[in-house]
């Protein structure tokens, strides 16, 4: 079974929306959105060093997209610049550097169309077990997070006054978001991988009135629009990331309907 | 003066800078378990900082905080939930420690607020919030309950039904509260120790001693003073100071 790219492609995003679902609802929640295009951006640099060492793609994301974030939490203590030049600074920085490191690898054939918009053919069973398995150690990391994360979401004051360490949640948490983007690149592609992430998100926050409803809703809505996005990228034979996304801008469309429909109730 | 080991939180010559500002400095000060410890001053005069330096939020700071206790109910002064996060307040009261069902139910009963249980905090007007602070912060059980500003928007029978509140609790817990507040009169009548403050420590001791300072006349004025006398007066019947206020 597991020989057919197609149900490879469907059983790693399925995997890949899991994840995405809760580590969304935070980016949401926190306002990281540029922040998550900043590690994807570096990511860019991840794979080509990948391709010139012969070393694991999601690996070597990994641990570029880890370095850049730490980075950039040590220039926001140091330098008194806004965090969106710092960001936008790393972000493009990264992406250039590893858009010239490509240029020095022409003895490789490079998909870059499936680097920056997802492959499905290119899932194999070795990224499989990544996906699954990273997924799953990040859904665990995020459970024994949770508290403090969540808490100094709400309020970071709040969380740190009542001893729950809120800066240790938030730099682990920044792992986390390093280690989705490893996983979840050959799905749907650099360019798109915040997209996967607040979009179901936002979807969900139009429906659920509790945290926890969030995060279940994100999820689901993750889940139909990876199934509805590869689908019809086999049908129109479409790059697998930019029909996962137009899928899910699909499903927030709808949840905009509901609140239409909840607002004229109120009224 | 009680034995050390009552002692929850201490502030050793405790200031804090800010972009080469003194919020506050040479802050001197302690919390002790059954006490009520009240911080007053105008405006900006760092009570607020001073509560946080108390809590552990700021950590650069100048001189020392020693803090005997993990057992912490905080209030800020100030909190905004993000329209991006759907949380009711159910959710708000579990935020920092699980507690169950029934304690939830009961300290959203005691601020008068149980009936908002499944409300979405984005909802709620500033006095409902304020006293849904409040129950999460008396929830826990803790052993130091800091208070910054708790009753502010709250209307006058809720806002002398929930200080009568707080002296039951730092009474039937034995908790120790560091309290900020504006409302003099509620101060004076509950309050065991206050601290003046203005950048940094005016005057402090019992609400009559305070009253009596004259840095303490002098930041707030002479109606302040004769509050305090008042409240003198109601609690041990002697009249004298209230002429020696008059004269000043």
């Amino acid at each position: 079974m597991l020989d057919d790219f197609f149900i490879r492609a469907l059983i790693a995003g399925i995997g890949v929306a899991i994840v995405t679902g809760p580590l969304g609802c935070f980016v949401v929640w926190r306002r990281l959105s540029y922040f998550g295009d900043t590690l994807a951006h570096s990511a860019l640099l991840g794979v080509t060093l990948a391709y010139s060492m012969e070393f694991n793609i999601a690996f070597s994301v990994f641990i570029i997209s880890s370095l850049i974030a730490l980075t950039l939490i040590q220039l926001q203590k140091r330098t008194n610049l806004p965090g969106d030049a710092l960001l936008g600074l790393l972000a493009h920085s990264s992406l250039a550097v590893g858009l010239v490191v490509i240029g020095f690898l022409s003895f490789i054939r490079f998909d870059i169309m499936g680097l920056l918009f997802g492959d499905i053919l290119a899932v194999t069973v070795d990224d499989l077990l990544i996906i699954w398995i990273g997924g799953a150690l990040i859904l665990l990391v995020l459970k024994l997070i949770w508290k403090p994360l969540f808490a100094s979401t709400v309020n970071y004051e709040l969380a740190e006054a009542e001893g729950l360490n809120p800066d240790r949640a938030k730099a682990i948490f920044t792992i986390l978001m390093a280690a989705i983007i490893a996983i979840s690149i050959k799905m749907v592609g650099l360019l798109l991988i915040t997209g996967m992430l607040i979009i179901p998100a936002a979807m969900a926050r139009n429906i659920s009135s509790s945290p926890q409803k969030m995060v279940i809703y994100s999820i689901i809505g993750g889940l139909l629009s990876v199934i509805l996005g590869l689908f019809s990228s086999l049908e129109f034979n479409t790059a697998s990331g930019p029909s996962i996304i137009a899928a899910s801008l699909f499903l927030f469309i709808l949840s905009l309907l509901n609140i239409k429909q909840s607002i004229k109730l109120k009224n | 003066m009680s034995s050390d080991q009552n002692i929850l939180v201490k502030l050793n010559k405790a200031g804090f800078n800010l972009n080469n500002k003194w919020l506050v400095k040479g802050v001197s000060l302690q919390v002790e378990k059954g006490k009520i410890v009240t911080l007053i001053g105008p405006n900006g005069s760092g009570k607020s900082t001073t509560a946080k330096i108390a809590l552990g939020i700021y950590k650069k700071i100048d001189g020392s905080v020693e803090k005997y206790t993990n057992k912490v109910g905080y209030v800020p002064q100030k909190i905004s939930i993000d329209w991006t996060l759907p949380l009711r307040v159910n959710d708000f009261m579990v935020l920092t420690e699980s507690l169950n069902k029934e304690t939830i139910d009961e300290a959203l009963s005691l601020t008068s607020v149980i009936h908002l249980k499944d409300k979405n905090l984005g909802d709620l007007s500033g006095g409902e919030f304020q006293r849904v602070l409040l129950a999460r912060a008396i929830s826990k059980k803790p052993e130091l309950l800091v208070l910054d500003e708790p009753v502010q928007g709250v209307d006058f029978t809720g806002e002398i039904a929930l200080y009568e509140l707080i002296k039951k609790i730092s009474d039937e817990l034995n908790c120790g509260i560091l309290l900020i507040s504006h409302d003099l009169h509620t101060v004076m009548s509950a309050t065991d120790h206050v601290v003046c403050l203005n950048g940094h420590v005016c005057c402090s001791g019992s609400p009559i001693e305070v009253a009596k300072n004259n840095e303490y006349k002098a930041l707030f004025g002479e109606q302040a003073s004769q509050i305090l006398s008042r409240y003198e007066h109601r609690h041990d019947h002697i009249h004298t100071s209230e002429g020696e206020i008059k004269k000043n």
